[in-house]
């Protein structure tokens, strides 16, 4: 048994080390701090990034541009017809909705998004994907059982209804545009974005108006 | 949980009811990844297709299917990308890496860390 002495050198030196970095964190800051020597990356751009992405950029982009087609017949038909160019008219446009085409879900078709080899996602306009969507089980499920996913995320999608599901790529990315609720006709178009979930806009949710 | 005693941190908001990140330093891989992007080091594919040999390799080695792994082989993603692409080597990365350690390990806690000047 160690004897007191060798309690309190071991809990020193755990509390050491409990202001260490773990093992990811101590390598990309090696990486960081040389590429910001080499000039490569600007340091300031790199803290703009993670302050957008952790506490601004989100899916209230994409559920604004949701409620803008379902609002407006002439923006819905150039959200299909060029994407990147109508989100850009809502000041959202990023690198990573440069390539990115939008999917309907009516009544007889269900869309479903995937990025079967990484996690390509739109994150410009949705955020930093959730975990489920980078898991390799929805990733190697999603298109061999679309439906058995789905069932998991509580959707049932009957049999009449075809269910599409995209593979992302870098260079062609996906936005669902899911079906606007029935009984919304008096909501104006920040009450509708209120209504717009994440999943909605991937495709792992399809009934808006349970609210 | 890891120690995250990083003068990066801040806290982690929540987006559509779950935080972004579950850590600062993966935060930092995408930041970098997409800066770099964007900067034309590598192009998106060029990431797209180096993250997914790492989740591959993962899955294949039965890694556990969660964030932390994923952020790890993007993490490994960015560094053979880095290597590849860049002057910077294997042994500048762990030179660095260690240099950093050393650096949060000499400095009294409650300190500002930083690396000695070259």
């Amino acid at each position: 048994m160690p004897d007191f002495d060798a309690d309190k050198v071991s809990e020193i030196h755990q509390h050491l080390h409990s202001h260490l970095p773990s093992e990811p964190a101590l390598r990309v800051k090696a990486l960081e701090t040389l590429l910001v020597d080499k000039g490569l990356v600007n340091p300031q751009t790199i803290d703009a990034w993670i302050e957008a992405y952790t506490e601004e950029i989100g899916p209230k982009r994409g559920a604004r541009v949701v409620a803008r087609a379902w609002c407006d017949p002439d923006f819905k038909k150039r959200l299909f017809e060029d994407a990147p160019a109508a989100i850009d008219e809502l000041g959202y446009l990023g690198k990573a909705t440069a390539h990115l085409k939008v999917v309907e879900n009516t009544d007889k078709v269900h869309n479903l998004v995937v990025c079967t080899l990484c996690s390509c996602y739109p994150f410009s306009i949705l955020g930093i994907a959730p975990a489920w969507y980078k898991a390799a089980a929805y990733r190697s499920r999603a298109v061999r059982d679309p439906r058995g996913v789905l069932a998991e995320f509580g959707v049932d999608i009957g049999d009449e209804v075809e269910i599409r599901v995209w593979d992302s790529t870098a260079e062609l990315r996906y936005l669902v545009l899911p079906q606007r609720p029935a009984g919304t006709e008096d909501l104006n178009e920040d009450e509708l974005a209120a209504l717009v979930t994440r999943n909605s806009m991937i495709g792992t949710d399809r009934d808006l108006s349970k609210g | 949980m890891n120690s995250t005693d990083d003068d990066a941190l801040r806290p982690l908001a929540a987006a559509d009811g779950e935080p972004a990140f579950d850590e600062p330093w993966q935060a930092q891989v995408l930041a970098v990844a997409d800066s770099l992007v964007q900067n034309g080091l590598f192009s998106a594919g060029a990431w797209s297709a180096a993250l997914g040999a790492e989740l591959k390799k993962a899955d294949e080695e039965g890694a556990v299917d969660n964030q932390e792994t994923y952020y790890r082989c993007a993490l490994s993603a960015l560094e053979t990308l880095v290597a590849k692409n860049s002057e910077i080597d294997r042994k500048a990365m762990q030179g660095k890496r260690d240099d950093w350690e050393q650096a949060y390990l000499s400095t009294p806690h409650g300190q500002p860390v930083e690396l000695p000047a070259e």
